[in-house]
């Protein structure tokens, strides 16, 4: 080696500031990407003869600009938070989960399960709620984890699949009329499930006639803590990270990699599932067909947006939310389509994940190359 | 200073190149002349910034103070692509080729042969392949797959794919490492064959006797400086390793009687499979006691690599006995053979021994991260985990600024001296150890080959294998020799000489060579 010097290497003069923007710089290619893909919304939306200013502070307003829009954001983000940490949890553990859709379906039937058939006083039915979700979407992510172990089929291709039939099967399960199975007798047009239990609602504030606070967003806090708890100071999560990382590595230290691969779908679908019974337990009290429209889906821009760093899904998933609660006030303000949101959404995901563009814009250095192979691998490698 | 070389002018230039990386300066004040049709040895420790200064010449690192020069011209961009244009072609330490595609494809990717746009011409391609190995007698077959081809002739296509874009200034940074002997000398010859043909050629390697075979010249660095300049004909292996480490290096390792124990390690007609599901072991019967080492020696490709990944548990064998200290793991998983106090060096570090992002702590501690005192239940204790790591990068002179950097920003060498030292630092009884000293500089096998006859003579079973058989000479009690998956024979060291070990490596048998002393065995 070269000899070792004191502390970080000597800055010559004056690159002290181009030092430090090279070495942080990286951590923020997030910030610069939705920045990025505001801009070119602003100018997508002043082309087509709109009112940009109007429309984004639309936006903030309606979605962080009074107490009532703060809340609305907050009880839109929970879902977004808890599957996003769904999608990174697999991230981690070297796996594309693109089953959070499915998962949250699967977990939210079992949580109705439990809602209309027992009888519990709350203390037990929440708790029993929750873990009924968990291990539900833990159950259904489990299939594409044994696939993969047992067969290696690719768990891109399975949870997709995986999705399908979840989606389909709650359908049938709520439409179904000879016998109902889940539906509601008392109202058969309504393509919901039956309402569960009071005492399984989640308590919380109302705020206005709509939105009621819920108790999701500190389960939500509680399980970004456990999850980057798990990932980084446990044995499970260095075994789910090395499985992720290196998984030759990893088979020849002693850790089981098919077992691991189970474990780290496991864990993906239970996060899911909690986030499809926050939903189903705080908000609308049943299940209907439509229920996550793609949710799922949302789920791994916020993970991916996050760079699957547990704590910050916390800012993508309120970032997530707030698009959605704002996009209505925007509309109102600036008469445009809320279609723009999705578009700034989108280009959002696209700064996201053809960072180069936004490495090249704003002169960052280059990721390591370790995260590079994180990345593709999760994509289509092995 | 001589400045002959073979005489031509000088074709690249560095002059005065620093580079830092956080914590530590790889190159200090470096400059380098390469004449055509030379052959320039880069001699130096590990991490001594040999890699460095190549991929800066390269132009994948960018130098933070310095100018290259290649034909007299500054060299501007640092780029790969620009000095791919100047003429410049590097081979890497790791090889960087594309496993699922032909040697054809490897070799014009990025510069494809094309029949009007967007038509790729393979016929075209393959002949022009064929024809540069033939001009070099580099023998590669264009369409066999990358991943069929042993290390050897992944070096030729790496060699090739370079020529292929017209360099004239060749890098090969530690070509030799992972050849066989037979596999090196071949290479030294291609190398001559290039350079008559006008050719110029950096060469780095740690095997000091193809320094002195092949460079015309010799440029040996320390802690990041040039410390030195010599020719083959001024130097000897002794000087050579002194200038490297600064000190004088014993070249042969000091080995007492042995006292060997009872058996640890019993293998009973063993057959493993491969990857592409042909018999790679056939009928191996092998005994390792405590205190001995047995040394495996081999041609790569003979079946030690499935061989080890049976006794590991990394591969289930096909028929035969496992037995470890009286346990019988035949086909077990690889943590119930470690907790046996199994130790593997794996002869792949990148792919198997270390996960390349994380930090040196958490590598330290790859397979004892779930026992104490690394964990307590299942939360990790970071603080024993760090002074764990702090105790082998000090005990093993591991060449780092600090524990907590990636395994990736370490120098080869000092990658498998991290590897080494967690797997000799464990409660022991039987070592496997695999190629245990590639890619390590003199100074450090020296330490390394003390370390494992130490740990032989505290009573641990050694196995090791190698393709160096001078290793294997230097180290082993005794000597099993393996060809097409067999053990052909199973000898004292000493036993046999080097010429008739060779013999028998390359398929001949015992009876047609005559022992030289047929003396029993000393045990
Ligand atoms: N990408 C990097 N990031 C940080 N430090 C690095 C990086 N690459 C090399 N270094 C450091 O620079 C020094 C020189 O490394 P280099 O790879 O050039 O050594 P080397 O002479 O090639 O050694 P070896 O013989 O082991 O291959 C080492 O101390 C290493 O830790
Ligand atoms: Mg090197």
């Amino acid at each position: 080696m070269a000899q070792a010097v004191e502390g970080p290497a000597p800055s010559p003069g004056p690159a002290g500031f181009r030092e430090y923007y090279a070495r942080y710089a990286p951590y923020l290619v997030p910030v610069f990407a939705v920045f990025t893909a505001l801009v070119v919304g602003a100018l997508m939306i002043g082309l087509t003869g709109g009112d940009w200013l109007a429309a984004y502070i639309g936006l903030w307003e309606g979605s962080f600009g009074t107490p009532v829009a703060i809340a609305n954001t907050v009880v839109r983000a929970t879902p977004f938070i808890i599957a996003g940490l769904a999608v990174a949890v697999a991230f981690k553990s070297g796996l594309f989960n693109i089953g959070a859709e499915g998962q949250l379906y699967a977990g939210s039937v079992c949580v109705v399960l439990v809602g209309t058939l027992l009888q519990l006083p709350p203390v037990f039915h929440i708790p029993v709620g929750i873990i009924a979700g968990a291990i539900g979407g833990a159950a259904w992510a489990s299939i594409a984890g044994f696939l993969k172990a047992r067969t290696g089929a690719h768990e891109v291709i399975n949870t997709i699949m995986l999705n399908y039939i979840a989606i389909r099967l709650t359908d049938w399960l709520i439409k179904s009329k000879t016998p109902y199975l889940l539906g509601d007798p008392a109202d058969p047009s309504s393509a919901r499930t039956m309402y569960i239990a009071e005492t399984m609602r989640l308590p919380g504030f109302r705020v206005s006639d709509t939105i009621v606070l819920h108790l999701g967003i500190l389960i939500a806090f509680g399980l970004v803590f456990l999850v980057a708890w798990l990932l980084n100071r446990t044995t499970i999560g260095f075994e789910l990270r090395t499985v992720g990382s290196n998984p030759s590595a990893a088979r020849y230290a002693g850790m089981s990699v098919p077992r691991t691969i189970v474990l780290a779908m496991a864990c993906a679908g239970a996060l899911a599932g909690i986030g499809g019974a926050g939903e189903v337990m705080g908000v609308r009290y049943a299940l209907s067909t439509d229920f996550f429209s793609g949710l799922g889906f949302d789920a791994i821009a916020v993970a991916l947006l996050a760079r699957a760093n547990p704590i910050g899904i916390i800012f993508s998933g309120l970032l997530w939310g707030g698009l959605l609660t704002g996009a209505r006030l925007m509309q109102v303000r600036a008469g445009l389509s809320i279609d723009v949101i999705k578009i700034v959404q989108a280009l959002i995901i696209m700064f996201v994940a053809a960072d180069q563009i936004v490495r090249f814009i704003y002169r960052i250095p280059q990721r390591s190359s370790a995260e590079e192979t994180m990345i593709s691998r999760g994509w289509g490698g092995g | 200073m001589t400045q002959q070389g073979r005489g031509g002018p000088v074709v690249l230039e560095a002059r005065a190149i620093t580079k830092r990386f956080p914590g530590v300066v790889a190159n200090d004040n470096v400059s380098l002349r390469l004449h055509q049709g030379e052959i320039l040895a880069l001699l130096g420790e590990n991490g001594a910034g040999k890699s460095t200064l190549m991929n800066i010449l390269y132009g994948l690192y960018q130098q933070d103070e310095g100018a290259i020069f290649v034909k007299g011209k500054p060299l501007r961009a640092s780029s790969p692509h620009e000095s791919i244009q100047r003429g410049i072609g590097m081979v890497h330490q790791h090889f960087q080729l594309v496993p699922v595609m032909s040697v054809a494809e490897n070799v014009t990717l990025g510069n494809e042969v094309t029949r009007g746009p967007g038509w790729l011409d393979r016929r075209r391609a393959g002949e022009q392949i064929r024809a540069l190995s033939r001009q070099y007698g580099l023998e590669v077959d264009p369409d066999a797959l990358i991943a069929d081809l042993d290390v050897g002739a992944q070096q030729r296509v790496e060699i090739i794919k370079a020529l292929y874009r017209n360099a004239d200034i060749l890098i090969l940074d530690e070509p030799t490492a992972v050849l066989t002997p037979q596999e090196a000398d071949d290479l030294m010859q291609m190398m001559r064959a290039l350079t008559r043909q006008g050719k110029s050629i950096i060469f780095i390697t740690h095997k000091l006797r193809e320094v002195l075979a092949v460079a015309d010249r010799i440029m040996v660095l320390r802690a990041g400086r040039v410390v030195g300049e010599t020719t083959p004909a001024e130097a000897t292996e002794a000087s050579l390793a002194a200038m490297m480490v600064g000190r004088s290096v014993m070249l042969q390792v000091e080995r007492g009687e042995m006292h060997p124990g009872a058996v640890v390690l019993e293998v009973t007609n063993l057959h493993v499979r491969d990857d592409r599901q042909l018999l790679a072991v056939r009928g191996v019967d092998l005994q390792v006691r405590a205190g001995e080492i047995l040394g495996i020696a081999g041609v790569q490709g003979n079946g030690q690599t499935e061989l080890v990944q049976a006794l590991t548990g990394l591969r289930a064998p096909e028929s035969g006995s496992v037995r470890i200290a009286g346990h019988d793991v035949t086909g077990a998983a690889p943590r119930q053979i470690s907790e046996l106090g199994v130790a593997h060096i794996p002869e792949d570090r990148q792919r198997d021994g270390l996960v390349s992002s994380y930090p040196l702590t958490d590598n330290a501690v790859l397979e004892l991260y779930y026992l104490p005192p690394f964990a307590r239940g299942l939360v990790r204790d970071d603080a024993a985990v760090r002074d764990h790591a702090e105790r082998l990068v000090q005990e093993f002179d591991v060449r780092t600024p600090a524990v907590t950097v990636p395994a990736s920003s370490l120098s080869g060498g000092n990658q498998q001296k991290l590897i080494v030292a967690r797997e000799f630092t464990r409660e022991l009884r039987l070592l496997i150890a695999a190629q245990p000293t590639r890619g390590i500089d003199v100074g450090s096998i020296e330490f390394i080959h003390n370390q494992i006859v130490k740990k032989r003579d505290e009573g641990v079973a050694v196995l090791l294998v190698s393709a160096e058989l001078d290793e294997i000479l230097s180290l082993s009690d005794r000597i099993a020799v393996i060809y097409h998956g067999a053990i052909v024979a199973t000898v004292n060291n000493g036993d046999l000489s080097r010429e008739q070990l060779g013999l028998l490596m390359a398929g001949a048998s015992l009876d047609e060579t005559p022992a030289v002393s047929p003396t029993l065995a000393r045990s």
